[in-house]
């Protein structure tokens, strides 16, 4: 006697896509609602974060505006990023007048890339506060950064006075070995965290370098803040 | 979708604290390493990781358990994970809805949580077989189990890693950190010291069972 093999009744396919059809649209209307749902709170946050950063770096400010700048003049910030232009925010006080500039700048440092916002002001042509917005340095050696007097010392007013024809920085921002500081475009690396000192420094170069010279011609434009 | 032979669960006490303890997820079945590992350097990390899977998981489950006979067993790996995808997608908004600080500070690891065996394991192995609430229940208690798992590795490495509980100093300034145990290998020896404990227990309780047998056959 052979053994009795049990048949096995196919599925329709028509029921396969039925089923994966009805689950994608209930999952489709869960996203959007969760979407829908927390977009206002979402852009609330996002907007109380970058003000708190802004005005951590640019002492007295109460107002932020965002703006573009472009090598044909200065816009407010709407929409995609026009090619060739950079992002920065302008900071006004409590009488909305301008406070000072701040922009982001990044470079690779010692585990990712270091992403920290400058404060950039027009009156000493200075910068003169930096704060981390992301980084993945070691624990307690690359993000001494964030807590070495010394090292933010040098943010309290580092060089980045552009050159006579203002199409560049009169001095490139370079970091230099701890206790060798001679000027005031120099930063001094942290000893022990030379690669994430020097990714501050590259990063905040390359922004300045990029931004200053279409920013500054430009800067009297932002005196008075516009609502 | 129920297999033959296969009974479905009544629902009991029983049903909650498997995964608590008898089938907790971090220390007995050790899956979900990815997260554990990665993200339980603070209290906080770890506590919002494991509530954020116990949202998706509870979801999830509940969902599945809901369509199990509508779903044909070809395409029910495609669903599931379509309905884990969702519900990680609801969840990662709702975490930057409340905190982009801790967001930014989980980082891939919550989307990651589509991935997290932990979620699929049950999706297939318990939710498919069991109606919803007893499916829902079990979740809570895996979900349960799981969060405390994390929060077992976060709080003992921020103690000693950074040498505070969620953000507050314990030790004062003259404490110097592990720093060590905020860095990836912390989590593996941290992980090593509970699992340690965990055996080092049972087989204590283990032992204990064996005398307690041998003096009753004595007797």
């Amino acid at each position: 006697m052979t053994a009795q093999v049990p048949v096995v009744e196919a599925t329709p396919t028509t029921s396969m896509i039925k089923t994966l059809g009805i689950v994608a649209t209930v999952c489709g209307l869960i996203i959007v609602g969760a979407y829908q749902g927390t977009y206002s709170a979402v852009a609330a946050n996002k907007k109380i974060a970058i003000e708190r950063a802004v005005f951590k770096v640019i002492p007295g400010s109460k107002n932020i505006s965002e703006f573009y700048a472009m090598p044909n003049g200065i816009a407010p910030a709407a929409g995609e990023t026009p090619p060739g232009a950079v992002k920065f925010y302008a900071a006004y006080d409590a009488n909305d007048r301008l406070t000072g500039v701040a922009a982001e700048a990044g470079a690779k440092g010692y585990a990712d890339v270091v992403r920290i916002l400058y404060g950039y002001s027009q009156d000493c042509r200075c910068i003169i506060g930096i704060g981390v917005v992301s980084m993945r340095e070691t624990p307690g050696i690359g993000d001494k950064i964030l807590t070495d007097r010394q090292f933010l010392a040098n943010f309290t007013a580092l060089d980045v006075k552009l050159n006579a024809d203002l199409s560049a920085l009169a001095n490139a921002v370079k970091t230099v070995k701890h206790g060798t500081k001679s000027h005031a475009w120099e930063v001094e690396a942290i000893s022990g965290a030379t690669v994430t000192s020097k990714a501050v420094g590259k990063g905040i170069n390359d922004s300045a370098q990029s931004l200053l010279p279409k920013l500054v011609p430009q800067i009297e434009k932002l005196r008075s803040r516009q609502s | 979708m129920t297999l033959p032979g296969q009974q479905e669960q009544k629902l009991s006490m029983d049903t909650f604290l498997e995964g608590l303890w008898r089938q907790n997820p971090t220390f007995v079945m050790v899956l979900g390493m990815c997260p554990t590992l990665a993200v339980t350097v603070s209290a906080v990390n770890a506590l919002t990781m494991g509530l954020a899977t116990t949202i998706v998981l509870v979801f999830s489950c509940w969902l599945i358990s809901l369509l199990r006979k509508l779903v044909p067993k070809e395409v029910r790996i495609a669903t599931y994970i379509v309905i884990i995808a969702t519900f990680v997608t609801a969840v990662d908004y709702l975490i930057q809805a409340v905190s982009l600080a801790l967001y930014d500070a989980l980082g891939a690891f919550i989307q990651l949580i589509v991935v997290n065996c932990i979620i699929l394991g049950r999706a297939e192995a318990h939710a498919s077989k069991h109606p919803p609430l007893v499916a829902l229940t079990n979740a809570l208690g895996m979900g349960a189990g799981f969060t405390i798992g994390l929060f077992a590795l976060g709080a003992v490495r921020e103690i000693l890693g950074s040498g505070s509980l969620f953000g507050l100093s314990l030790f004062g300034a003259d404490f110097q950190p592990w720093v060590v145990m905020i860095l990836p290998p912390g989590g593996f020896f941290v992980l090593g010291a509970w699992l340690l404990l965990f055996a080092w227990w049972k087989r204590r309780k283990g032992g204990r069972a064996l005398i307690a047998e041998g003096q009753h056959h004595g007797a």
